[in-house]
């Protein structure tokens, strides 16, 4: 005889009867167990926005104490201690820029070939392979001030002996981001499926030939969220340019073989240590120029990311 | 190309050799594997920018009066004890992991646990932007907007009152905003790496939800867990920006949180940026004093990667 109901609909109406049946027959749970659980999802949400509250109160403390100083000033106008009504940024900005440029052509080609080489070529079970896996792992977690002790006792000075110059500061941050884009780029090239890799190899390219044309277009994405990153993390770092030379109020447009420099934290930094409240409202306007700018690439490698990440 | 140069190989057959020995092809393996030893090297030039300047300096200043207190490198005559700073960095990690702790695991355990999907997709990447807030803002707000709130807060004469101009606690709470990101992030992915049917086991057996995540979850993953905290004290340990606008520059061999101090990296950078002519003994003290934090930070981060290792390898 057919049925009025359909199987699946019965099944459902079956399910829900013996679920009616053990409630009634063995009660919720027990009054303090779901309390207690209340509670403790309570503290948990709890920590989620004191963290999300100290992101916020940072943004608004920036905004609010820089917001006098805010005009095009802080781009177009070099830092003063005499004129700080229209004092700015304009040298750290240029400083800034052009260590980002110098890092960029530095670790874009250092990190792909590093994360090629060990996601490619390498045999993990090598011990030197090993040691290099490890030693990047450890390198990324090493405090950027050991890096500015390295730049000053290796770079400014020592075998390379560049000087105090923005160069020097530039391949300072290089090194201290190179982690960064190798790890970032090795996810990135382990994400493109073995498939492609075999498919072309079956049609006769070479292993390089398969790398550079089918590995590295699907890993370019992923790669490219790395650099950002990385620049970013550059961007933002103080404490090793202090000891290669980025020094304190440098009044002119810097060069980058010659002379002293600047970069943005820096400068934040010079006028933050400043207790007059001027140098307090120009180091607060500087932070949030440094993290519009921040927030903006991070925006784009998210953009970058979901846009042209491929699913497989 | 290729093909021709097959064809002409073997006259009636083609050859099943490679047309040619590919040394193309070997070099630039060779130059990719040149880009990865360049990261040893790099980790080389550290010890070698560090070991030298730390040697000469152990040549004037014997072991027993680095390993003391009173770290005065710049008086006349100077001194160099240098566990006055190491209890400053000691101090504002403290300070620090004991706010970053609670939070970051609470945070990692409601994302993990309780949140839906899709709050999980938004609240994630936004704790994730603390992380990437460069720390000298961190020490602007520290020292800015942090440290007045402890002095208006604090309860007087309370372990000596906070009327001083800097204070270990305000850069402690900053550092602490810094690794909130670091703990929640790794411990909500090792607690997310747990296999569901451990938590259907739990419920099964009339576990809460807060059971399940206490009990099963959490023990579950303590190896990553632990790892991010340890990561986290690294960092912290490595942290200058925050320290050196908002903990003063006075070394101090204390825990007390209303102190001013000296950090190992808040002393580099600060004797570092004025005019210190090389080969002085003060220069030589900035090196010994980044062998030792540089030690202290490669011994938590072996521990860390090999915790992290642990909980990749049982579960993936």
């Amino acid at each position: 005889m057919e049925s009025a109901v359909p199987p699946t609909e019965r099944a459902r109406y079956a399910v829900a009867g013996a679920r009616a049946n053990v409630a009634a027959t063995l009660g919720s749970q027990p009054r303090g167990d779901v309390n207690r659980n209340n509670a403790f999802a309570g503290l948990l949400f709890l920590s989620i926005l004191i963290a999300l509250a100290g992101l916020l109160a940072l943004l608004i403390q920036a905004g609010v104490e820089g917001a006098p100083a805010i005009s095009t000033n802080l781009l177009t106008e070099p830092p003063s201690t005499i004129d700080t009504a229209n004092a700015g940024f304009r040298p750290a900005l240029i400083g800034s820029v052009m260590m980002i440029v110098f890092v960029i052509v530095l670790i874009v080609p250092l990190g792909v070939g590093s994360a090629i080489y060990l996601e490619e070529y390498a045999d993990g079970t090598k011990w030197w392979n090993r040691i290099i896996e490890l030693n990047i792992q450890n390198l990324a977690a090493v405090p950027s001030i050991i890096y500015g002790i390295l730049g000053l006792g290796l770079i400014v000075r020592g075998p390379l002996s560049l000087g105090f110059i923005l160069l020097a500061g530039a391949i300072t941050l290089a090194l201290l981001v190179l982690p960064v884009v190798i790890i970032a780029a090795r996810e990135a090239i382990r994400a493109v499926p073995p498939s492609i890799r075999e498919g072309s190899l079956a049609l006769g390219a070479t292993q390089w030939q398969t790398i550079r044309r089918q590995v590295l277009p699907a890993a370019i994405p992923g790669v490219a969220t790395g650099v950002i990153l990385a620049v970013s993390r550059a961007l933002g770092e103080t404490a090793p340019l202090l000891l290669v030379g980025a020094t304190v109020f440098v009044t002119f447009d810097p060069t980058p073989l010659e002379g002293n420099y600047s970069a943005l934290p820096v400068q934040i930094f010079q006028y933050a240590t400043r207790p007059q409240e001027d140098f307090q409202t120009l180091a607060a306007a500087g932070i949030m120029l440094m993290l519009v700018v921040l927030i903006a690439m991070n925006s784009v490698a998210i953009w970058l990311r979901n846009r042209y990440e491929q699913k497989w | 190309m290729e093909a021709t140069s097959i064809g002409a190989a073997g006259g009636g057959r083609p050859s099943l050799e490679a047309p040619n020995r590919r040394t193309g092809e070997k070099a630039i393996k060779g130059l990719l594997a040149l880009c990865a030893v360049l990261s040893v090297l790099t980790t080389t030039a550290i010890v070698i920018a560090l070991i030298g300047p730390t040697i000469s300096f152990f040549q004037t200043v014997s072991f027993g009066e680095f390993f003391s207190t009173d770290w005065s490198p710049t008086f006349n005559p100077p001194s160099f004890g240098v566990f006055d700073i190491i209890m400053g960095t000691l101090n504002v990690t403290l300070w620090g992991m004991l706010f970053a702790i609670p939070i970051g695991l609470g945070a990692a355990i409601y994302l993990a646990e309780y949140a839906s999907r899709r709050v999980r997709k938004v609240v994630k990447p936004i704790i994730e932007i603390l992380a990437g807030i460069p720390t000298v803002a961190i020490g602007f707000f520290a020292v800015s907007f942090l440290l007045p709130i402890i002095q208006n807060v604090w309860p007087g004469e309370f372990l000596g009152g906070a009327d001083k101009p800097f204070l270990a606690i305000a850069a402690g709470l900053g550092i602490g905003l810094l690794i909130v990101p670091i703990i929640a992030s790794i411990s909500e992915d090792a607690m997310s790496a747990v296999p569901q049917g451990l938590r259907e086991g739990a419920y099964a057996m009339g576990a809460t939800k807060a059971k399940v995540a206490t009990r099963v979850v959490f023990p579950a993953a303590l190896s990553g867990i632990v790892a991010s905290i340890v990561l986290g004290i690294s960092r912290a340990v490595g942290e200058t920006m925050i320290v050196v606008l908002a903990a003063g520059s006075t070394p101090n061999a204390t825990l007390n949180p209303v102190e001013s101090i000296q950090a190992i990296t808040s002393f580099v950078a600060v004797v570092a940026t004025g005019d210190i002519s090389q080969g002085s003994i003060t220069y030589e003290s900035v090196f010994a004093a980044g062998t030792v934090l540089f030690l202290m930070t490669l011994a938590l981060n072996v521990i860390s990667i090999r915790l992290v290792r642990r909980f990749r390898e049982v579960y993936d």
